[in-house]
């Protein structure tokens, strides 16, 4: 009887759980409605919308078009440059003010191919960028389709890391990872190439994937034994110094350098790119090494004999003849990039972290102060007597430095200063005393021309409220004045400032200094007028002869709200100095 | 100074061309190069054999290769104790005189015959590298019409003297 009395329970046990299932179909219906088909290129934009993106440089493209599609009503602001390198350097700028990813979208084939100067650029200097490419339809990809390239093979040494999209699905993983790549560790260019049919091809995808990348798990917290070991280092040094590079730029780490530098009565010297990181009025500070330094500064790193080095990659142009640098000095390296420790340089303390990370683990320390006074007095000493100087006298012609001077003062030294490349970009670097960080938007390790303008437009969309000035030669302007159009469109107040001494002015200097002046193709024999040219782009245009005339204009430009360009016609044959030549030593410095 | 540098990656497309294209852009050479699936899904093991002037270089070409996002583990085996194979498929021209000549030189390499004809044969050897190197000059004389060489793949041993763990880089 016991069994039979038994059978309705585990009937009704059964019925329940058949319910249930039958519910639980029911349910999934409801649930997937949520999950409604979108394209690929709507995936995309929700992808960066998610990533907070605001802004984005491009130039649409037939492979780009169902990207653009979306992107028309998505709510996201379009930036259209005049060419895709304009849009990318524009990322950039834009990048290097805000520490966010700049984002770019660029046509297949030539378009991509366009953004290559900008990627390579992005890479050396260690900028983030999420650059998105069109890409031909996956069914014609390798048949040499209209306006096919082979973007992966072209970008794969200068991006931090790419992807093309074969898959709808992958889409918002793949933006994610590329946003946390671009972003963490040391910062570089990541690039997402989608093919037009991914864009377009409709899809019920998962919009909060997980990512999953075993192989990159950047290291920023510094290793506590190396940390004691710079701590005793720094005690015992008699002539200690610290080169602070970008890296503590991005890290956002200007404070605790200044503290740590204070902290221990450490003199800081700065590279081209670490600019405003440390106050140049403070009287820590020795100035700029390298190529262009100052005598202080090239002498201090020679010298010294404990070299500490906080997010700088000991670049040739900072170092000079490897063999004569920093001969007598202990280096202790501090880098988020593992390769960059002794790549160049061999290293005593190696510091794997980020800047913020470890000067707060150094400061946190509080370690004895070394005994260094003969040694600040000594670079006292250097500073006084071997400042930079130039022919101040000189009043008929306009001195490029005595621009950049009156740059300074017409904006307290508080202007975001952009440059392009040359003589006119160490002016500035040299001239234009930088006492706060995140103000300095130059093109430093691939050196590119053409830069400034566009990358000036990136700065000021960052900063709208700041002043933004533009320094740009002569030469390097004509390479990408066509973003005039840009400025003119969103009415940017940027104050362009053209350097203009009719030449390419660092290879006519090279030539005239190691190739008996035969100036090869670096004088410029007719040029555009640059105040016309500007005003054709409805740009107002001035133009300066000598420093009365630049007061003037200076005055004019930086009391209007207005977009000016002004040309400033500086002394043509004015070199840059000091200068370590080329295979030289630092101490071998020339014209200081 | 002769190295051998094992990795891990990621199985996805174009990771060949990310390493081989690492190793080109910093001016590497590479000797030999073997890439197969690993023990685990998705993940492959690629074996490089690379000449190099000096012990920095290594540590270089490393740090370089574990930047690689799709790059899991590297592992420098220049001083561990290893094992090490590369297989070798070796045409060589035969005649009935000296037939069984070649074929003594088989056995005590290790060697075998996978194929014949009437005036060649196809030998497979396997082993360290030097093995093969000794095996092919031993053939030379009688005349090697075709060769196809696999680069070389490793393994550190199960057990390693303590005296030959990997030499440990400066940075943790």
């Amino acid at each position: 009887m016991l069994p039979l009395a038994n059978t309705p329970i585990v009937m009704v046990v059964t019925i329940r759980i058949l319910w249930e299932v039958k519910s639980m179909t029911q349910a999934m219906p409801m649930q997937k409605a949520k999950l409604s088909k979108k394209s690929g290129a709507a995936y995309l934009m929700n992808a960066l919308k998610k990533q907070n993106v605001e802004l984005i440089f491009g130039y649409p493209g037939g492979a780009v078009l169902p990207i653009y599609d979306e992107l028309y009503d998505a709510g996201i602001k379009h930036i259209l440059t005049r060419h895709e390198q304009g849009a990318i350097h524009a990322a950039e700028g834009y990048a290097r003010i805000t520490g966010k990813p700049g984002v770019v979208i660029a046509t297949s084939g030539p378009g991509a191919t366009n953004i290559v100067t900008g990627l390579a650029d992005a890479m050396i200097d260690s900028l983030p960028l999420v650059v998105l490419t069109g890409q031909v339809a996956t069914s014609v990809i390798g048949s040499d389709a209209f306006q096919e390239a082979d973007v992966l093979g072209i970008t794969t040494p200068i991006t931090k890391h790419n992807y093309q999209v074969r898959k709808v699905e992958d889409l918002p993983r793949i933006v994610k990872e590329a946003f946390h790549i671009a972003s963490t560790g040391r910062p570089g260019p990541v690039l997402i190439d989608i093919p037009k049919d991914i864009a377009a091809l409709q899809a019920e995808v998962d919009e909060d994937p997980v990512i999953h990348l075993p192989g990159y798990q950047p290291r920023t917290k510094p290793n506590h034994l190396q940390i004691r070991k710079l701590v005793e280092a720094v005690s015992s040094a008699k002539k200690p110094v610290i080169l602070a590079g970008a890296g503590v730029l991005h890290a956002k780490a200007s404070e605790q350098l200044k503290e740590y530098a204070e902290q221990q009565g450490l003199p800081v010297i700065h590279t081209l790119l670490g600019l405003g990181g440390f106050p140049a009025d403070h009287p820590l500070f020795i100035g700029m090494a390298g190529m262009h330094g100052v005598y202080a500064a090239n002498m201090g790193l020679y010298e010294c004999d404990l070299l500490i080095s906080i997010g700088a990659r000991f670049d040739d142009r900072v170092t000079g003849n490897l063999k004569t640098f920093a001969p007598n000095a202990t280096v202790a390296h501090v880098d988020i990039d593992p390769a960059e420790i002794g790549k160049n340089i061999p290293t005593a303390i190696p510091v794997v972290g980020d800047a913020k990370a470890t000067l707060l683990a150094l400061i946190d320390q509080n370690g004895k102060k070394p005994e260094c006074e003969e040694w600040i007095e000594t670079i006292e000493g250097w500073k006084k007597e071997y400042p930079l100087r130039y022919d101040r006298k000189a009043k008929d012609i306009l001195k490029p430095q005595k621009v950049i001077e009156l740059l300074h003062q017409y904006t307290n030294g508080e202007a975001i200063v952009v440059t392009d490349v040359g003589q006119h970009q160490m002016w500035a670097a040299q001239y234009y005393r930088l006492n706060k960080p995140d103000a300095w938007v130059t093109s430093g390790g691939l050196g590119t021309m053409g830069f400034c303008v566009p990358a000036a437009i990136g700065a000021q969309l960052a900063e709208p409220e700041k002043t933004v000035i533009a320094i740009v030669g002569d030469a390097g302007f004509q390479m990408t004045n066509q973003e005039m159009a840009v400025i003119n469109e969103m009415k940017l107040p940027i104050k362009i400032i053209i350097v203009n001494n009719e030449a390419l002015g660092m290879v006519r200097q090279w030539q005239e200094i190691f190739y008996k002046q035969r100036y090869s193709s670096s004088l410029f024999t007719s040029q555009p007028d640059f105040v016309k040219l500007s005003e054709a782009y409805g740009i107002t245009g001035r133009i300066a002869k000598t420093e009365e005339e630049a007061n003037e204009v200076l005055k004019f430009a930086f009391s209007s709200p207005e977009p000016i360009l002004i040309d400033m016609r500086v002394e043509s044959m004015e070199n840059v100095y000091p200068m370590v030549a080329p295979g030289k030593g630092l101490h071998e410095m020339e014209g200081y | 100074m002769r190295s051998i540098i094992t990795l891990t990656v990621m199985n996805r497309p174009g990771v060949l061309n990310r390493i081989t294209n690492l190793f080109s852009k910093r001016n590497y050479n590479i000797e030999s190069i073997t890439v197969g699936h690993s023990e685990q899904e998705g993940i492959s093991r690629m074996t490089f054999v690379v000449n190099v002037e000096d012990e920095r270089i290594i540590e270089q070409m490393t740090k370089q290769l574990n930047k690689q996002v799709d790059v899991i583990k590297v592992t420098d085996l220049t001083h561990q104790s290893i094992v090490a194979r590369e297989l070798a498929l070796i045409k060589v021209s035969v005649t009935q005189q000296n037939r069984s000549e070649i074929n003594a030189l088989v056995e005590p390499f290790r060697a075998s015959v996978i194929d014949m004809s009437k005036d060649s044969l196809v030998i497979q050897i396997t082993g360290e590298s030097e093995k093969v190197e000794a095996f092919i000059e031993l053939l030379k004389p009688y005349g090697i019409k075709e060769m196809a060489r696999t680069g070389t793949t490793a393994f550190p041993r199960g057990t390693q003297k303590t005296s030959s763990l990997p030499s440990s880089f400066s940075i943790v």
